[in-house]
């Protein structure tokens, strides 16, 4: 998708609206490419890939306003005549503001081009070098090798018009023994980045060591989780950190903006320009990104404040607004949580007697405000004696208030890009945490 | 659109193939809602694109696009072969697929009312008042309300010479409110949380609800948990609502019976399942008077794991999954049935749209009515009922689960004694299907939908279908937290 065809569709949007005489129009241009090897059994079972695009345009008449969006170039037309309809015929929002007048915003470079060619066969490649590891080590794999492409274009009738083009890679695998598993991943803007090999020896080492897993009693225990692991849990607080959340009352941080929630190891930012991290700089509305303390040593300090909260609370933007129409207001999406010096084995010696988490599972929220969540730990839960491994461990139920829990975090590593599978990638460390209450044991 | 459909599939078989299908799938939908009275959603989508599907030397390849030019849908097919051929550098087995009798056919849903073509104005008018509704008790702090409708059409075609032309509608309608006072959030849903209720029929849905007669309700009993006591802790009997009920089938049995998930394909992602192969025919699954079955057509009723066809052209079947408390069955495919020894697959592999490999999913799987009264289900000296599912996890082989609901009752002599909050629940699979004491009878029965459930890498969110009647069970773990 080049600029000129995006400009030449969004003067046919513009076009057309202006015939039913609308002249506020927004519009979002997106074209991309993803492709996912995915394995399991030692084979390649499932090997896709993807192309789309998709205009998605959205009209203001007055307090009214709606969306239409469509992946037929040949009915632009039709959708901006869809988007006017429905705007003429929605109820309204007293809260709409005028669209977005553009100030200038720094691109930022996430575009490599290795990764966007990226071939099937170099894909299978690497999958079959990192089946052949985790076979060797006695074990069955099953993984993804994923690469894509993306590029979107946000325009609008005030004269804004924003690129981002992104790549992106994802390898992650699990490798699973007669009574146990191992599990890595890692995510880069460059699939050369990734090292498949090293993943799936960690997960094969994973899967060996958790043989033959013991029954633990449930209770409460000192617990070294991995940043994957962190990343998943403390993952689940960020939709509140938003001011529509707490102007709405449904946040965790609602009337405790002045309390000191956290630890005072606790420093969390949300800084989309950071090495490690992902995404485009301008949000929904085309507002750059600012960069974000949210909990600074343990206290609330900022909140991602989309246009239509910024005017109600008297402040300016951020730049964390979703595209409108919405229910939620903005989002964080590029968390880094200030990490500690130690490396994992210092951790695992601080660990003394306790348990090792490589993964968190099926994570769901049991209380909205104390943030209680419950899950399960999977695919390398370990006892820790004397700070040495000494065996697997069956797996655990956990309900953990994690507002509680970053009270109790003792020591860190270096923060590091993770990711996992219950909340988006992110920049954290591993956390040593006292008193983690492990609520029920499963059968394996 | 078939002829392009057939076309495509034409360029795919002359280069080569084993097997090859091709789906094109056009799709519109529309989302509105409303938060604290005002408009906070409106908005339509269409998509239309083509998925090919194609066996090569052994190895699958899959690519979908939506450039339908002559030159795009080529660019598709070589796409496709390309990435085909790379599987094959690992293959280990010879794929089979089972065999299924060539059908040409076109199946369009029972919708009495267009869902999207009912005036905008008149689908918020109705979301407006509800959200009204919701807001008359003072207390109540944010309420939402939503519609959703969505009318998918595929033409399925494949080497083996099916044609098939199938059209589903789907509707959504949901409200809920919330009470945020003193540091504790409580919310009520109808008909459900996350989303309400969704099924393959049109605007009659919504009429059915009648979310109207509903809201006062909710203000109040979301209001009133702020008082309530927290749920007892303890091993007592359970009586579920027949919307949590359905969600308790969706992941304590409809995932675990999916054999691709059994073989270890899903081992990665969504994990594996309890239920090896060594399980068939032999687990006592649940209590003599559970009978669940894996039913995806139009008889079962308009759910959303409804159709006439899957989508690899297996026509919807109906399959015993429990019979008389014995495991019985699987959710096969045409590649996986061959795995349990059986000839034809039972019809379950689908894709969430034309971009996405049609994967092992579930149908509608439904616990058969009971013949208890409602009176007869609740008829115990001392026990808990729970309504409305508030959270749910499970572990990643589908033994120990852990769910929440927005509210509960304690029961004493059959009769609701006193309102709790916070309550949660949790065992391990097989116990609790096997602790069954009464379902209650077809009067009760409700074909629930999840609009929601995701699978597979990458991700396909897929609506099932559920069908459940209020239940009890005997000596579950229950609490607050």
């Amino acid at each position: 998708m080049t600029d000129q065809e995006a400009r030449d569709w969004f003067d046919i949007v513009t076009r057309e609206a202006r015939a039913l005489g609308v002249h506020d129009v927004e519009t979002h241009f997106s074209e991309g490419e993803s492709s996912l090897t995915r394995f399991a059994n030692n084979a390649i079972h499932q090997n896709v890939s993807e192309l789309s695009r998709s205009i998605s345009i959205r009209v203001a008449i007055g307090q009214r306003t709606a969306r239409a969006t469509t992946n037929r170039l040949d009915r632009i037309r039709e959708a901006t005549q869809t988007a006017v309809a429905l705007a003429r015929a929605s109820a309204p929002d007293e809260n709409l503001l005028p669209l977005y007048v553009p100030e200038p915003a720094t691109p930022i470079d996430r575009w490599d081009e290795a990764t966007a060619a990226f071939s099937p066969m170099a894909r299978a490649e690497a999958v079959r070098e990192a089946i052949a590891c985790v076979e060797g080590a006695g074990h069955v794999a099953a993984g993804i090798f994923s690469t894509e492409r993306g590029s979107q274009i946000l325009a609008n009738s005030n004269g804004l018009f924003l690129r981002h083009d992104e790549t992106g890679s994802t390898f992650s695998i699990t490798a699973t023994g007669s009574d146990s598993s191992g599990w890595a991943k890692a995510s880069a803007v460059r699939a050369g980045d990734l090292r498949p090999l090293a993943l799936a020896q960690s997960a094969a080492e994973k899967a060996t060591r958790s043989a033959k897993p013991r029954r633990l009693e449930p209770g409460r225990y000192r617990v070294l989780l991995e940043p994957s692991a962190v990343l998943d849990l403390v993952g689940q607080i960020f939709g509140d950190c938003t001011a529509t959340a707490v102007a709405e009352e449904r946040s965790f941080l609602t009337g405790r903006m002045d309390e000191a929630l956290f630890g005072e190891n606790i420093t969390i930012h949300d800084d989309v320009r950071h090495p490690l991290q992902d995404g485009a700089p301008f949000d929904g509305e085309g507002v750059p990104r600012q960069p974000l303390t949210l909990f600074a040593e343990g206290r609330p300090a900022d909140l991602a404040c989309s246009r239509t909260a910024a005017r109600q609370a008297g402040r300016t933007a951020t730049g964390h607004g979703l595209a409108l129409p919405n229910e939620s207001g903005e989002c964080v999406q590029n968390i880094v949580i200030a990490g500690g010096s130690e490396t994992r084995e210092e951790l695992l010696r601080k660990l003394g007697r306790g348990v090792l988490v490589t993964r968190l599972w099926y994570i769901r929220e049991v209380d909205p405000f104390r943030k209680v969540m419950t899950g399960m730990t999977r695919d390398g839960t370990f006892l820790v004696e004397d700070g040495e491994i000494v065996g697997g461990l069956h797996n655990f139920r956990f309900n953990e208030s994690v507002v509680e829990m970053l009270r109790r975090v003792e020591a860190m590593s270096p923060s590091e890009r993770a990711c996992g599978e219950e909340a988006f990638d992110m920049v954290v460390p591993a956390m040593l945490v006292r008193d983690f209450p492990f609520t029920e044991v499963t059968l394996f | 659109m078939q002829q392009m459909a057939l076309h495509a599939l034409d360029l795919a078989a002359q280069r080569g193939v084993q097997y090859a299908d091709v789906r094109l799938v056009e799709a519109r939908s529309q989302d509105l809602a409303t938060r604290n009275g005002r408009a906070a959603q409106v908005a339509d989508t269409d998509s239309l694109g083509m998925g090919i599907r194609i066996l090569l030397d052994g190895g699958w390849g899959f690519a979908a696009t939506d450039d339908l030019s002559a030159a795009g849908i080529e660019k598709a097919i070589s796409k496709a072969r390309a990435i085909a051929k790379a599987s094959a550098i690992t293959v280990r087995s010879t794929v089979r697929l089972a065999e299924e009798p060539v059908h040409k056919a076109v199946w369009t849903s029972p919708c009495r009312i267009d869902p999207l073509a009912m005036p905008v104005t008149q689908k918020f008018d109705h979301l407006l008042r509800v959200d009204d509704a919701l807001r008359a008790n003072k207390a109540v702090t944010l309420t939402e309300t939503l519609f959703h409708a969505t009318r998918t059409r595929q033409w399925f075609v494949n080497t083996d010479g099916s044609v098939i032309d199938q059209t589903r509608t789907m509707t959504g309608a949901g409200c809920a409110c919330y009470v945020f006072r003193d540091g504790d959030l409580q919310k009520r849903s109808y008909p459900n949380s996350f989303g309400g209720q969704y099924q393959l029929k049109g605007w009659e849905l919504v009429e059915e609800l009648d979310m109207l007669a509903h809201a006062g309700r909710l203000g109040e009993e979301a209001e009133a948990l702020h008082g309530a006591d927290a749920c007892p802790s303890g091993q007592l009997p359970l009586i579920l609502d027949s919307s949590q009920l359905g969600l308790q089938i969706h992941e304590s049995i409809g995932h675990p019976i999916e054999l691709d998930r059994v073989l270890g394909s899903e081992a990665n992602y969504a994990g594996m399942s309890f239920l090896t192969l060594d399980q068939l025919r032999t687990l006592r699954y649940g209590s003599g008077i559970v009978h669940v079955v894996s039913d995806a057509t139009p008889a079962h009723g308009p759910g959303l794991g409804t159709f006439a066809f899957d989508d690899e052209g297996v026509a919807a079947q109906r399959t015993d999954i429990i019979r008389d408390g014995l495991f019985a069955g699987y959710l096969t495919s045409r590649e996986t049935a061959g795995a349990i020894g059986d000839a034809r697959s039972n019809g379950c592999l689908r894709a969430a749209g034309w971009d996405r490999l049609p994967l092992i999913r579930m149908t509608n799987t439904s616990l058969e009515p009971g013949d208890s009264t409602l009176e007869e289900v609740f008829d115990v000296p001392h026990g808990i009922y729970m309504e409305t599912n508030k959270s749910w996890s499970i572990d990643d082989k589908r033994y120990n689960f852990q769910f929440g609901c927005e509210i509960a009752w304690e029961i004493k002599n059959g009769r609701r004694i006193r309102m709790l909050k916070n309550p949660v629940y949790s065992g391990i699979s097989t116990q609790f299907w096997n602790a069954c004491e009464a379902i209650a009878n077809r009067e009760h029965w409700t074909l629930w939908g999840v609009p929601n459930c995701g699978k597979g890498q990458p991700e396909q969110v897929m609506g099932t279908g559920h069908g459940a009647s209020p239940s009890r069970f005997g000596g579950v773990t229950v609490g607050s937290l």
